[in-house]
Parts: structure tokens; sequence; C-alpha cells
């Protein structure tokens, strides 16, 4: 019995020390796990912070464009993959979950008191608030050899269904010279502004409309800069990277695969671009791009499963012409500052602004469905121009001109807020008597992001933003029978990491 | 129970003589460096350009702390990853120099340095960071050590023009290999494998490796002719790669650039070297023949 006392008594503080232990053991886990995450891949393999190459992650900064430019080499003697360790696997994966407020004008019946059934419909306001994930990329990249790289993106939507956003190869430095690298691929295009590193992640903001607008009824969904396409492209950039030039070969597919679009459609998207360095306001850059291609407006289709006139995937023909082209301009003013602007001037056949172009593609005009005969048999019904077709009279191109400034204040590495502005403006519509304004688009967003730590290990990152988007005339009807604006916005809570 | 009172309080008195001896120190650290932040030797002068040091907080905060560490000691969350270690600026010991071996670098050294990146290191050129950007990064760095408030750079040494190879030069510039034992360590046919090689260690008592000067790297600190000439005139500060400013002459000195230039595989540098190497059929240096 004494000595279960004493056992007792000793026990005590044991216990004691145990908690303790345990509690200063978790103290240090919680203080040490800063440096102790899993990596994410390029910083690892050099050990240098994700804010080396991110002005903030993932947009890059002077450094990080130089580095992708290289082929995610820093051309020391550190880039072959013989100087990683054997376990270094470069992979990152990035999933944002995220708390969202979306408001925006819907459709919605109409009900008269009495009868259960609806009476009619009008333009409501419907706002909704939870919350979601984003959806899942896996990003694997990094040299093969020296001077032989790759990049590989499975991603996935929210609901878990993946596809290939980026797959590509790139013999780098041939010759030994930094002007001559060749990728081949999937990509992204090589906009200065880039969408696949944006900082934004609402539904509206988390794309630049400038590299995605179609006129209302235009059909053709190839000229969309901000999506990865398939092709090969050239690029050459000085050893420090101020001068930087690009020659892309592209299917004109939008980065669809399996050939499901045109028999033989491409085209080119060619920039140039040079950066001045201005003492001590940093390096100013400013250059120049241009998207022209042809795609498809014609598929043989085949009728014989009785389900109405379903084109051939892969057979399209009756290529016609667009174009988009536009300067950039990236402004530092100062370690604290900095303003991208893009422009574009685009430009699509009329047999596009009719319509016709994608009758195949599943995120455009509605897939590989029975094609319609005429613009009149619906809004949802894939056009085909079929031998003996003509346009409406009086169709002629529509051209639209865009404008999308990004503004940037760098508080620190770890502490940015962010603006954008984007515009939208038809210069001709398609079709003459159409209201001028119809389709123009005005993007509002406001944000910050924060990383309340910065390594090389992991990424992590509180985030938020607001985004207003108003476009003329494409919202639901209202109850008077007029088509309305649109007008969404969005706030946006999360926590991004890459790991 | 007194026995587990006085434990307790030693336990505790301990934790908080550590916690606060920590604290002082960083404290410390920060004060004085703060003080010389202030400091008129945290400026730095390159061309026409002049560098502020508290410009270059936000840029080394950016792109260099994550191995050099926010005191600039060199111990940054990266540093136990990397081989070699990362520079501990509160030396002011630096390799690549213009100025005599034990002094301290000029401001163009530095500069240098910095938009060149150190090969066979993790240190990436950082060329694409402005002239400016760059300026201020050394006025940053020489705030980091006393050194920097109290003494002056050394004077620049002379390099005279690069004579005419010759193939006699290049003959001479080998026995100028052998005879200062360069062999030792760099081994007698430059590969880095001298008898030497394996026990070498920093100042930091850190094992090092020689340079390998036949499978491709860049020397560390320039790849022209006079980068490497003034390597051994100046000598690697904080390595066992001592100066020979007091042991050969200018023209020797150029004689042993000739003859390291055979060494390298093809460069844009030794064409012409290599040729005569191979026109003189030499052969590694002989540690045991007579001084000619």
């Amino acid at each position: 019995m004494r000595m279960w006392a004493q056992s007792h008594l000793c026990q005590k503080p044991q216990r004691v020390s145990s908690v303790l232990a345990a509690a200063f053991a978790l103290i240090f886990l919680i203080l040490g796990s800063q440096s102790a995450s899993a990596l994410p891949a390029f910083a690892r393999k050099y050990g240098l912070r994700c804010s080396a190459c991110h002005e903030s992650w993932p947009a890059l900064n002077n450094f990080g464009l130089k580095f992708r430019d290289n082929g995610y080499q820093l051309m020391n003697d550190r880039d072959a993959p013989i100087w990683q360790n054997p376990g270094y696997w470069p992979v990152t994966f990035r999933i944002t979950p995220i708390w969202h407020r979306l408001s925006s004008l819907q459709q919605v019946d109409t009900y008269t008191s009495g009868i259960a059934s609806p009476t009619g419909s009008t333009a409501a306001r419907i706002s909704s608030s939870g919350f979601d994930l984003s959806g899942l990329d896996f990003h694997t990249g990094g040299t093969l050899e020296k001077n032989i790289s790759f990049y590989v993106l499975p991603s996935s939507d929210s609901t878990g269904s993946f596809h290939f956003e980026s797959v590509n190869a790139r013999l780098d430095n041939i010759g030994g010279s930094p002007w001559l690298n060749l990728r081949v691929g999937r990509f992204e295009l090589n906009n200065l502004l880039s969408e696949k590193r944006t900082l934004w992640l609402s539904g509206n903001g988390g794309i630049y409309q400038t590299y995605h607008f179609i006129p209302v009824g235009d059909g053709n969904i190839f000229g969309q800069m901000g999506d990865n396409q398939l092709g090969m492209e050239y690029l050459g950039h000085s050893v420090d990277d101020r001068t930087r030039v690009s020659a892309s070969l592209l299917s004109s597919s939008d980065g669809n695969v399996n050939l499901s679009t045109g028999a033989n459609s491409y085209s080119g998207f060619f920039t140039f671009d040079q950066g001045f360095d201005t003492g001590k306001l940093g390096t100013q850059r400013i250059g120049a791009y241009a998207f022209v291609g042809e795609a498809a407006t014609y598929y043989p289709t085949n009728s014989s499963g009785g389900t109405g006139a379903v084109p051939i995937p892969g057979s399209g023909i009756g290529n016609k012409g667009f174009s988009r082209v536009g300067f950039y301009g990236q402004f530092y003013l100062g370690p604290h500052f900095d303003l991208n602007v893009v422009t574009q001037h685009g430009e699509d056949n009329a047999w596009f602004g009719q319509g016709y172009g994608n009758a195949i593609a599943s995120d455009g005009n509605g897939g590989a469905t029975a094609t319609c005969s005429s613009p009149a048999n619906g809004p949802n019904c894939p056009l085909n121009n079929t031998p003996g077709t003509t346009l409406p009279a009086g169709s002629r191109s529509p051209i639209w001109n865009g404008y999308t400034f990004e503004a940037r204040y760098v508080y620190s590495p770890q502490l940015i807020f962010k603006a954008v502005y984007e515009a939208e403006r038809m210069q001709q519509q398609a079709t003459p008597g159409t209201v001028s304004s119809l389709g123009n688009i005005n993007n509002y967003s406001i944000g910050y992001r924060y990383n309340p730590f910065m390594t090389s290990r992991a990424g992590f990152a509180y985030f938020g933003e607001f985004n207003l988007f108003h476009q003329d005339g494409t919202g639901p009807v209202n109850a008077a029978g007029n088509t309305t604006n649109v007008n969404t916005s969005e706030l946006l809570f999360g926590l991004d990491f890459d790991f | 129970m007194h026995t587990n009172l006085l434990k307790w309080s030693l336990l505790l008195s301990a934790v908080v003589a550590l916690c606060l001896s920590a604290v002082s120190y960083a404290q410390l650290t920060t004060n004085q460096q703060q003080e010389w932040l202030n400091s008129p030797a945290a400026s730095s002068h390159v061309g026409n350009l002049s560098g502020s040091a508290h410009a270059a907080a936000l840029p080394y905060r950016r792109y260099c702390v994550g191995c050099h560490g926010p005191l600039g000691d060199g111990v940054g969350e990266n540093a136990p990853w990397i081989n070699p270690q990362p520079r501990n600026f509160q030396l002011a010991i630096f390799k690549c120099r213009s100025t005599p071996t034990g002094t301290l670098p000029t401001d163009q050294d530095l500069y240098d340095s910095i938009g060149r990146g150190l090969d066979r290191s993790n240190m990436p050129s950082w060329n694409v960071l402005t002239k400016q950007e760059r300026t201020d990064l050394v006025a940053w760095i020489k705030h980091f050590s006393p050194r920097w408030q109290n003494e002056k750079p050394g004077t620049p040494i002379q390099i005279p023009a690069e004579p005419e190879i010759t193939p006699d030069r290049v003959k001479a510039g080998q026995e100028v290999f052998r005879k200062m034992e360069c062999w030792k360590c760099h081994g007698v046919q430059g590969m880095a494998n001298g008898p030497s090689s394996s026990t070498l260690t920093d100042d930091l008592g850190r094992p090092i490796s020689p340079f390998n000067f036949t499978d491709g790297s860049r020397p560390l600190c320039g790849s022209t002719d006079s980068d490497i000439y003034k390597i051994f005139m100046t000598g690697l500060d904080g390595t066992p790669m001592p100066s020979f400013a007091d042991n050969i002459k200018p023209e020797e000195a150029w004689d042993l650039v000739f003859y390291l230039r055979s060494l390298q595989p093809h460069n844009a540098y030794n064409a012409k070297e290599r040729q005569i190497a191979n026109q003189l059929g030499l052969k590694p240096v002989n540690p045991n023949a007579p001084a000619q």
C-alpha cells in the first residue's frame, strides 16, 4: 500500500512532465513545421524561396521568367537531374479550399396566385454562398537532362474529372544558344501576362476576358489565347532575358485532343518583347503579339444514326480566318508597384460571326450533336457551313478591341494587393443593325494574397478577392420581354497551397 | 516534494535562461546591424551607380534570404541542404576578388559575383536583376559585417596585358604548375585528384574540392583569361587556394593561364592553347622531375 502510495505520488509529476513534454513537442513541431513541409518541385531542387521566381506565387517575376525560358534551369551546373537526390520527384499539387458568395441574374419562373405551374419567367437575382473547392492540379516538370526539359500538368475540375492541361517536352539552348529553344506538346502560349499563372481564382476574375472574348453569336472558339494550345513553339531570348521572341505553330483546335476538329487547320502565334532597365524604377517591358489562323466552318456529317446530321470528328474543312493582335506592357514603378497592360484588336471572318465554326469541340457550341441548317433553328444548335449555305445579307466580320490592366502592390514578398480592370468593346457587329454595345464587357477585380511564411519547401497563402462582371445584352429576359445585362459578383476567400 | 520543486524550478530556470539568451543574442545582432545599416559603409558604387543598403532590403528578402539568412550569416533555411554552403557575409571573406588576399573585395567584385553567379554552387546568375538592384545588394551585403566599418577594400591587383600565346609559354606554364605544386590538389592532369585533394577543408572546417579543369566546369570567378589570372594571384580567400602573388611573376602567371586553358575541354576561349598542347604532345606533370 505504501509502495503504491509512493509510486502514485511519483507518478503524478511524471504525468505532468509527460504533458509538458508533449506540449513542448507540439510547440516545436508547429514551429518547426514551417520549414519541414514537403517540397514544391523547383524550389526544393534549387533551394530558392518561392519569392525568388514569383512576384507572388504563381505569377512569375523577371527571374522566374528567365528560369522558365531556360527550360526550368538556372543555367549553372546544378541543372541536370544527376545533382538531385535519387528520391527527388518533381511533383507539386495544388487545390484550393474556398468560401465564396456568388450573385447573378438568372431566368426564373414566375407564378400566378392559385396556379401551381409556372406562368412566365423573368430575370431575378440569385445569390448563394458556401464552402467550395477548386480543381486539383498536379504540376510535374523539370529537366530530363541538361537542356532537355518537360512539363506535365494533369488537372481536374472540382468534381475530379481530369484532363491534361499541359504536356510538353522542350529542347533548350540548342547549340549552346539561348536563342534556339523548341517545345512540342500542349502548352500555354507565350503571353507576357500569363493566365495560367494568374493570381485570381474567382469564376470571372480567374481568367482574362481579353484572352477569351468571343462576340455574341460568334462560332469561333479557336482564337482563345488564354487556353493552352497544341503545337510547337520556338522561343529565343537573350542571356539576361531582356529580349524575347517566340513563334508557335498550332493546331486550330483550341487545345482539344484527338484531332477532333479541323482536318487541316493551323494557326500561328508570334510574340516579341523587350525589357529596359530604368534605374530605381526597375525593368520595364513592352512587347507585341499576333495570333492569326484559320479554322473549319464545314464538317461533313453522318445521318445514318437517325439522330440528325451529326458532324464527323476531325473532318472540318471550309477554313476561314481570324486574328488577334495587340501589345503587352509590364511597367514597374519601384520595387512595390507594377502595372501590366494587354491590348487586343480582334477580328473574325464573317462566317464565324454568324455562328459557324465549332460544331465539334465540347467546350463551345454544343458538342458533336446534330447540326443545324440555319441560324434560325435555335441558339444552341451548332451551325454547319454545308455546301450551298449562304450568309445572311450584309454579314460582315465582327471586330472588337480589348484592354486589360492589372496593378499589383507588393508590400513584401509575403503580401500583395492586386486589382484588375478589363474592357472588351465591339467595334463592328457581325450583323448590321445589331446593338453596337451587344457583348461589351467590363470586368473588375480587387484582392490580396498573404503568405504567412515563405520557404523553399511549400507555398501557402490566405487570399481574398472580389469580382464584378458586366456584359451588355446577354443576360436573361426580364418580365417586360427585354434582354438584360449580365451583372454578376463574386466574393471569395480561401487557402491556397502547393505542396 | 522539495526535490520535485527544486527539479521543476531548475528546469524552468533553464528554459527561461535559454529563451532570454536566445532573444538577447538576436536582439544584439539585430541592433548592431541596424546601426551598420545606417553607416556610410552600407553604400556602394559601381560605375556611375550608387547603391543603398536600405533599397536592397526587399530584394534581399525576396531572392537571397533563403540561403544567406536574415542576418547574412549563411544559415538560411536551405543552408543545411546546400554544398558548398552559402557565404557568411558577417565574416566578409570572399573568394572572388580583384584585391590581394586577406583584403576586402571592391564593390565591383561583389557586383560581378552577383551578376555572374558561382558555378558549382547553388548561387545562380542574377543578371536578370537591374544594375541598380545589384548595386543596392552590394551595399546590403556590406552592412552585415563590422569589417566594412573599419577597413577599406584592397587595391585591385594590376593585371599586365595578356601576352601572345606561344608553345614555349604553354610549356613554361606547365613548369609553374609543377613548381608551385598545384598538382598536389588539382592532380597531375588537372582532374582534381591530387594527393591532397581528399583532405581539403575551408576555413570553417568544411570539406572542399579543388577545381577540375577537365570536366568542363566554368571557373568559379569568371571564364576569361584575366579572371583565371586573378584567381591565383589573389587566392580564393576562405579556401585552401592561396595567393601566389608573392611566388610567381606576372609573366609566369600568364604562362600558367595558358597551360590551364590547355587542360580544359574545348570551349570558347582555349582553341589555340589546346592546339599547341596537342602539337607539343604535353604529358601530365611529373612531380619528381628536376626543376628546369
